[in-house]
C-alpha cells in the first residue's frame, strides 16, 4: 500500500504524529481562546504571546532557579495566568461596556509589547530547551519511530482538554462559568460573584496557553515569535470548528493538526496555507463553522 | 454578556452626525483647501520621499476607515489588498510578461512589455478589488470578531502565497521597480514630478471616500453600521452594501499599495504581513475612526514616529503596541475625532 502512494510509513506516520502535536497545541488555544470567548465576548488577540511566555517562563524557571520541566508544568501556568488576572482587573475590564472590537484592538496591542520586549531581550534565533530525561529517547513501534516526549504531549494535552471538558460540563463551577456565559446578570444576581469568575476564567484561559508552551518548548526552540504565526492558525481553527461547543474546538484542533501532518506529506507546497483553505470551504458550506452555533 | 454594548460609533467622534448640513459641508471644503494647499507646499517643506510615503499611507489609512468608521467592519487583513497590489504594480512595471498556470490543464503565457507606471499602478489596484470582492464574499458571511479573525487567516494565506510565489521574489521581494515615465512621457525618476502624481492619485482618492461617505450609499451603510437588523427590516439588502463596501476598501487599498511600489521601487514580504495590517488599523485608531481627515492625521503621526525614532529599532513595535493600549484605553475618539467633539461637528 505505502509502495502505491510513494511515500514510507516512517515519513507519513511520523508527520501525522508531528500533526496530532500541532493539533494539540490548537486545541489546548482554542479551548482557552473559546472559554475566555464565551464569558467575556472577547477573543484574546494575546493568547499566542501567552503561549510563549510559558515556554519562556520554563526556560526561566531552568536557568536562574534550577527547577525543572516538571515545576515548569505546574508553575509556568499559575505564573502566566497571573499576569493574566492582572491584565484583565487592570486593562479588559474597563472594556466591557464597549464595542467587542475594542478587546480585539486591546490584546492586540498588549501582544504587541510582550513580542517586542522579549524579541529585544532574547533575539529571535531561539533558545534550547532540553527533554527531561525520563522523556528522552523511544520507541521503535514497528511501522514507525516514537519518541517519548511527542507521544507524551499527544496524551497529556489530551488529558488536559478532556478535564476542562468535564469540569465546565460536570462540576459546580463550571455550571456557574456556563451559567453566566448565557447570561451573567442573572448569575450576579443570585449572589455569584461574576466579576470575579470572569477574572479567574480569563486566568484559567491564559494558563492552559502557556502550559501548551511549556510543552512546546523542548519541541520547537523557546522563541520570542514562537506564538505570533500560531495564533492566526489558531484563529482560523476557531473559526473552522465555531465557539459554541468545548468538545467540538477539542475535536477540530487534533483534526486539523492531522490533515496538516497529512498535506506535509502528500503536498508540501499547501502544508502552511490547508487551514486556511479548510477554513474558506466550511464558511462557503457552513458559515456558523462545524460546530457552532448561530449567532 | 448582556450588557449595554457602545457601539463603535458612539465612540466614533463626529461620525454619529449623519448628513453634513450646510454649515459642515463649508468647513470640509475648507478643510480639503487646507489640506490641498499643504500637500501642494509639503514637497518644500519635508524630504519629498516622506512626504510620499505619509501620503500612501494616509490613502491606505483611509480607505480602510472607510470600512471600519462607516462600515462598522474590522478587517484585520488590509494588508493583502495593500501587499498583493504592491507586488502586482511592481512586477508589471518592472517585468511584464506574466503565466496564467492553470495547473495540468497547462500555462498561459501573457508575453507584455514592462508597462508604464500609470498602467501597472491601475492593474495593481485591479487585482486588489478582485481580491476583494472574493474575500469579501467569504469575510461577510460572519460578523463582528469572526469577521476579524476570517480577514486576518486569509491575509495570512496570501502572505504564504507571496512567500512561495514565483513571481514575487520569496524573500527579497521585488527590488528595483522602475519609476518609468508617466504615459510614456513624464520621468518619474525625478522626486518632485512622483510627488505631484502621488498627490494626485491621494487627493482623487480622498475626494472619492468623501463622495462615497456622504451620498446615499454611504447614509445605508451607515444605518447598518449603528443597527443592522433595523436596516435589514427597512428592506435593505444589507450584505451587498457591505460586500460593496468591503470591495470599494479594497480596491483603495490596492491604489495606495500599488502606489508605494513604484515610489520606493520595492515590493516585500512586510507589505502582506499582519504587523502591516495592525499598523493600518492604529493610524485610523490614532487619527479617529469614522471621521474623514483622522486618519490622515494617524497616518503623519504613526509615519513620522517611524522615521524619528527609527534609532531605537526593534522598540518601535513595542512604541506601537502601548499607542493601541493607551489609545483603547483613553482616547477612543482619535486626534481629529476630539477635535470634531470640541466643534460639535463631523470631519
Amino acid at each position: 500500500m505505502f509502495e502505491l502512494i510513494g511515500v514510507t510509513p516512517q515519513a507519513l506516520f511520523g508527520q501525522l504524529l508531528l500533526g496530532l502535536i500541532n493539533g494539540s497545541f490548537y486545541a489546548m488555544l482554542s479551548l482557552g481562546l473559546a472559554i475566555i470567548f464565551g464569558l467575556l465576548n472577547i477573543i484574546n488577540f494575546t493568547h499566542g504571546a501567552q503561549y510563549m511566555m510559558g515556554a519562556f517562563v520554563a526556560w526561566m524557571l531552568l536557568k536562574f532557579l534550577g527547577l525543572n520541566y516538571w515545576w515548569a508544568l505546574i508553575l509556568a501556568p499559575v505564573i502566566v495566568g497571573a499576569t493574566g488576572v492582572l491584565i484583565e482587573r487592570f486593562l479588559i475590564s474597563r472594556l466591557y461596556n464597549l464595542d467587542h472590537l475594542y478587546g480585539l484592538l486591546l490584546t492586540f496591542g498588549l501582544a504587541l509589547i510582550i513580542q517586542g520586549v522579549f524579541r529585544n531581550q532574547y533575539g529571535s534565533s531561539g533558545l534550547p530547551y532540553e527533554i527531561p530525561e525520563i522523556l528522552q529517547g523511544g520507541h521503535n513501534l514497528g511501522f514507525m519511530f516514537l519518541p517519548n516526549y511527542r507521544g507524551w504531549v499527544v496524551v497529556f494535552s489530551l488529558v488536559v482538554c478532556i478535564a476542562t471538558w468535564l469540569v465546565i460540563e460536570k462540576t459546580r463551577l463550571g455550571a456557574y462559568l456556563r451559567a453566566a456565559t448565557e447570561n451573567a446578570t442573572l448569575v450576579g444576581a443570585f449572589g455569584v460573584n461574576v466579576p470575579r469568575l470572569i477574572t479567574l476564567t480569563y486566568g484559567f484561559g491564559v494558563g492552559l496557553a502557556a502550559l501548551a508552551g511549556v510543552l512546546a518548548a523542548p519541541i520547537y526552540s523557546v522563541n520570542p515569535n514562537m506564538g505570533a504565526d500560531l495564533i492566526i492558525v489558531v484563529f482560523a481553527v476557531v473559526v473552522i470548528g465555531g465557539m459554541g461547543s468545548i468538545l467540538g474546538s477539542i475535536l477540530t484542533g487534533f483534526g486539523l493538526g492531522l490533515v496538516e501532518g497529512l498535506t506535509k506529506v502528500f503536498y508540501p507546497e499547501a502544508a502552511a496555507t490547508v487551514i486556511f483553505i479548510i477554513m474558506v470551504i466550511v464558511l462557503l458550506i457552513k458559515p456558523a463553522g462545524l460546530f457552532g452555533r448561530t449567532a | 454578556m448582556s450588557m449595554p454594548a457602545e457601539t463603535l460609533d458612539d465612540k466614533a467622534g463626529g461620525a454619529a452626525l449623519s448628513t453634513a448640513p450646510a454649515s459642515s459641508r463649508r468647513l470640509h471644503v475648507a478643510i480639503f483647501a487646507a489640506t490641498a494647499i499643504l500637500v501642494l507646499a509639503a514637497p518644500w517643506m519635508v524630504y519629498p520621499v516622506f512626504a510620499m510615503k505619509v501620503l500612501c499611507f494616509a490613502l491606505f489609512a483611509c480607505a480602510f476607515n472607510l470600512l471600519l468608521g462607516y462600515g462598522g467592519l474590522l478587517s484585520f487583513g488590509h494588508a493583502m489588498f495593500f501587499g498583493l497590489a504592491a507586488y502586482v504594480s511592481a512586477h508589471l512595471a518592472k517585468v511584464g510578461a506574466f503565466t496564467l498556470s492553470f495547473g495540468r490543464f497547462g500555462a498561459f503565457e501573457v508575453a507584455l512589455p514592462p508597462l508604464t507606471p500609470e498602467l501597472a499602478i491601475l492593474c495593481g489596484t485591479a487585482v486588489a478589488a478582485l481580491l476583494g470582492l472574493g474575500v469579501g464574499l467569504l469575510a461577510i458571511r460572519r460578523q463582528g470578531i469572526y469577521f476579524a479573525m476570517i480577514t486576518l487567516a486569509i491575509a495570512q494565506m496570501i502572505y504564504f502565497f507571496s512567500l512561495q510565489a514565483p513571481f514575487t521574489g520569496g524573500e527579497d521581494g521585488i527590488q528595483a521597480v522602475p519609476r518609468g515615465e508617466l504615459f510614456g512621457v513624464l520621468p518619474l525618476s525625478s522626486d518632485i514630478n512622483l510627488y505631484y502624481v502621488v498627490a494626485a492619485i491621494f487627493m482623487g482618492g480622498l475626494l472619492l471616500i468623501y463622495r462615497i461617505v456622504h451620498s446615499p450609499f454611504g447614509q445605508v451603510l451607515r444605518a447598518i453600521r449603528d443597527n443592522e437588523q433595523r436596516a435589514i427590516s427597512l428592506g435593505y439588502d444589507v450584505n451587498r452594501y457591505k460586500l460593496m463596501v468591503f470591495t470599494l476598501s479594497a480596491t483603495l487599498a490596492g491604489l495606495a499599495g500599488a502606489t508605494k511600489a513604484i515610489v520606493f521601487q520595492l515590493a516585500s514580504l512586510s507589505d502582506v504581513h499582519w504587523t502591516m495590517s495592525g499598523e493600518v488599523v492604529l493610524m485610523t485608531l490614532v487619527g479617529g475612526m469614522g471621521t474623514i481627515f483622522g486618519p490622515i492625521i494617524g497616518a503623519l503621526v504613526i509615519v513620522s514616529m517611524q522615521n524619528y525614532l527609527a534609532f531605537i529599532g526593534a522598540w518601535v513595535s513595542v512604541v506601537q503596541g502601548c499607542i493601541f493600549v493607551l489609545c483603547v484605553l483613553l482616547f477612543r475618539e482619535g486626534i481629529v475625532g476630539v477635535i470634531a467633539k470640541w466643534l460639535r461637528r463631523p470631519l
